[in-house]
């Protein structure tokens, strides 16, 4: 993990020069313990507010949580809960040494995460159409695109070293499709004429009183997690597909999993207090 | 550098090879993954952060020094303070002794040959850099044709902030500044935070050199330990909560404002669940820095090892549950504000337990008064007057009449700069022969303390009886009856700010200059990081030390037990 690092060879922990193999799997693991317990806390704000102002403002959440659509909250769930479950068995596959199966499992959990932020659109969408979302719903769709080069191409630049990539390359593909898809999005999604009026009026606000608020903030900063697991997963995946990964090393494969089982779980107490408290 | 060996006869034909100059060049600095050099970068970087927020604050007491309006407008004057909080507390001493002392310190005083994960070290220092430069970048103006005008305002680029570091709602949503590239900054600079504090504490648990059992860490490692912790788990709250006001001024979701339905108090809550603890990591390494200082300079054993060590977790941990001591005339219901009281009340035990055992460190040690030693005098002393006027502002009835007053002022910036800037000087003066291999002027850095020291008084001190007197924080103006202790408090700042620049500009001449070597080990002290040599080779050690004794084991031969 410095500069010292020589291309490690497929299957064996690459060799750093401050500590021994062991020392660093173990300092990962550490690391990312620590780094979910930050997430948590991030979270627990969010929480936290939704509790106050659930207890201050009942009746408005109550009927702001009615129109939301539970069925495609379940939905997402399920391909959640799904995804999780094949990042446990990629890790299981990595212990093995089957680095095939990593590759597999871990790409059927990034299908999965498109399809969240599809549904996750779809579902946007139908508030945007009834005037509940803040802004035009291009915005959204360009922030995700532009989200998603920069996480691919971060994902792609991790494992250059490894997969022989040029990083200026990759650099500069990221950038540009960045801007270009997050262009492109705009153009599509962008609804015209659209009444992005509603949302933050009187009368809205006497109905809602900051239930979409906080929906907004809390699902938009999860969709956001998932964005980035999305990059940590292909990232995984580029290095299984050169065999990186053995029963001797497997720690990418580890870390990232339990990354997106943090995501996966947030979204579990997100889906019954968004959706079917009120 | 330039090569200047053969004046030095003692030294060998060729310099060894050290952290610094192993490697040549700006780019081997600005790619490094060296714990050391990114410590150095660090300390190069807040202190022109110093500089720019000092100078502010010079700016506001030169308003200050005469009643009536001198040279600012009062707008102009709201954004000085503004600018002097966040960029002293943001920039300057959150990262100020963990990010620099610590990341050069930690893993040479465990034993380790770096941080756990060096890169994340160096990535941390890029966001802090991406942070400040968001920080500076909120100042700007729109200035130029008014294309440009319009361009900068729809980016948010409207002019210096003027909420306060604290950036309270409703007032933080509603003003026409920059504040969503101010609070922006500040997350940025969370994430810094984290990551160097996470970095912290895996270092700590799994790098320690063979033998060096938690009871044996030299007490810096303590304290950093405890920082970490308060940056790793209190910084998120903050990061968070700022996000959220930066969504509620863009798009209105009305969870701050209350004429939304918001609420601004919870505003303060999730704020000060990160900014009290915040001040811990500010103070809690310098508490470390003045541990592994006494000792040294009275030749003794540091006094309850122990007790210090638990003390500084201890901090930590009170920390998380005296927030709202910020917020007794904020609205919060009778009951909390006397739970909070109570529990503020005995953030002063470990406190306490840490003066009383330096204090009894120094009991019949073999004082000598270095510079480090004066600092560390000083800082036990400022700190003491820090700590006992907390108590005032954490008793209930007398907050009330306190609250919002110079009182306020004056027990933060002797908490802080009495605390943690001394602190930092301390520890720049104490390890500087380590850091540089060389060593500074005696005498010129005792002058410098002095005019700290005094200068440092000169100003705040006035400040208790002006807030005392009932003189408000942050107004622009004061009834004329306040000149005379506004005057000497401007008075007060120029002797400091003086003090200040004497200081460095000693330690920076000498570190360039100055052709004598360092001893590896100038005061004897017995803690790993002087056992290598001045200044340390890029591996640290020649080989990994294996410890067999404590860390404070002066005055008395080595028997192997602690």
């Amino acid at each position: 993990m410095s500069h010292t690092e020589v291309i490690a060879k497929a299957g064996e922990a690459p060799v750093v020069h401050h500590m021994d193999t062991k020392t660093a799997y173990d300092s990962a693991k550490l690391g990312i313990w620590l780094f979910l317990a930050t997430e948590l806390l991030l979270f627990g704000v969010l929480f936290t507010a939704f509790a106050i102002f659930r207890w201050m403002y009942l009746e408005e959440f109550t009927y702001g949580a009615e129109k939301l659509n539970w069925k495609f909250g379940t939905l997402n769930t399920v391909i959640l809960i799904f995804s999780s479950f094949t990042a446990a068995l990629a890790v299981d596959a990595a212990q093995h040494s089957q680095n095939k199966k990593v590759y597999k499992y871990f790409f059927i959990s990034i299908i999965c995460a498109f399809m969240f932020l599809v549904v996750k659109y779809i579902e946007y969408y139908a508030k945007f159409d009834h005037g509940y979302f803040p802004f035009n719903i291009g915005y959204f769709a360009s922030a995700v695109f532009v989200c998603l080069s920069f996480a691919i191409g971060a994902a792609y630049f991790g494992a250059s070293k490894f997969c022989g990539y040029s990083r200026v390359k990759i650099s500069i593909v990221s950038i540009v499709s960045a801007i270009v898809l997050g262009f492109i999005a705009l153009k599509i999604f962008y609804v015209e004429g659209a009444h992005d009026v509603v949302f933050n009026t009187q009368e809205f606000n006497e109905q809602y009183k900051i239930f979409f608020g906080l929906y907004y903030c809390m699902t938009w900063l999860h969709a956001l997690h998932v964005i980035i697991g999305l990059g940590l997963l292909t990232w995984v995946v580029l290095l299984a597909k050169k065999n990186r990964f053995s029963d001797k090393y497997y720690t990418p494969v580890e870390v990232s999993a339990l990354y997106w089982h943090l995501v996966d779980l947030i979204w579990i107490y997100l889906f019954p207090l968004l959706y079917l408290v009120g | 550098m330039s090569e200047n060996i053969k004046e030095n006869e003692k030294v060998e034909a060729v310099e060894p090879k050290n952290y610094l100059n192993h490697e040549t060049g700006i780019w081997s600095w600005l790619t490094t993954v060296d714990h050391k050099r990114i410590g150095l970068m660090y300390l190069f970087t807040i202190t022109i952060f110093f500089f720019i927020g000092g100078m502010a604050a010079l700016l506001m007491r030169a308003e200050l020094a005469n009643a009536g309006p001198d040279f600012f407008s009062p707008d102009t004057y709201n954004t000085l303070f503004t600018l002097h909080g966040s960029i002293m507390i943001f920039l300057f001493i959150v990262p100020g002794i963990p990010a620099t002392m610590g990341n050069f310190l930690l893993p040479l005083m465990i034993g380790a040959k770096d941080v756990a994960f060096p890169r994340l070290n160096l990535l941390s220092y890029y966001i802090y850099l991406i942070g400040a430069l968001m920080a500076l970048i909120a100042l700007i103006k729109p200035f130029g044709p008014e294309f440009m005008q319009t361009m900068l305002s729809s980016l948010g680029l409207t002019g210096p902030v003027d909420t306060g570091w604290t950036f309270y709602a409703p007032y933080s949503i509603e003003s026409g500044t920059a504040v969503v590239w101010m609070t922006g900054a500040a997350f940025v600079l969370g994430f810094s935070s984290i990551l160097t504090g996470l970095n912290f504490i895996v270092t700590i648990h799994k790098l320690r050199a063979p033998g060096m059992t938690w009871g044996r860490l030299p007490v810096f490692v303590w304290a950093s330990y405890s920082t970490a912790v308060i940056q790793t788990l209190a910084t998120p709250v903050v990061g968070i909560t700022l996000v959220l006001l930066i969504i509620e001024r863009v798009m209105g979701i009305g969870i701050f404002d209350p004429s939304m339905g918001g609420d601004p108090v919870l505003y303060e809550h999730f704020f000060w669940f990160y900014s009290h603890p915040v001040v811990y990591i500010m103070v809690l390494p310098a508490f470390g820095v003045i541990g592994e200082i006494i000792p040294v300079f009275s030749r003794k054993p540091i006094f309850g090892y122990k007790a210090i060590c638990y003390a500084s977790v201890s901090i930590a941990a009170f920390s998380f549950i005296v927030w709202a001591h910020h917020m007794f005339v904020s609205g919060i219901s009778d009951v909390a504000a006397i739970v909070f009281s109570i529990l503020t009340f005995s953030v002063a035990i470990p406190t306490a337990v840490k003066v009383f055992n330096w204090v009894a460190t120094m009991y019949k040690g073999s004082i000598t008064f270095e510079t480090p030693m004066l600092y560390a005098l000083g800082f036990i002393f400022l700190f003491m007057i820090a700590g006992t006027t907390g108590i005032y502002l954490a008793t209930l009835a007398v907050d009330v009449f306190y609250h919002d007053t110079y009182f306020v002022v004056a027990h933060f910036h002797y908490t802080i700069q009495g605390g943690a800037v001394i602190g930092l000087m301390a520890a720049l003066h104490f390890w500087f022969p380590k850091m540089t291999g060389k060593m500074y002027n005696e005498f010129i850095g005792k002058i410098a303390w002095f005019f700290v020291f005094v200068g440092f008084n000169l100003t705040f001190l006035p400040q208790f009886v002006l807030g005392m007197q009932g003189m408000p924080r942050r107004y622009f103006d004061y009834p004329i009856e306040f000149e005379a202790l506004h005057m000497a408090s401007s008075i007060g700042a120029v002797v400091n700010a003086f003090g200040y620049t004497f200081a460095l500009l000693n330690l920076l001449y000498y570190f360039f200059f100055s052709k004598v070597k360092a001893p590896r080990n100038p005061y004897e002290s017995l803690s790993l990081e002087w056992q290598t040599q001045s200044p340390p080779i890029h591996e640290n050690f020649e080989e990994i030390p294996i410890v067999t004794d404590g860390v404070y084991s002066y005055g008395k031969k080595i028997k192997g037990d602690h």
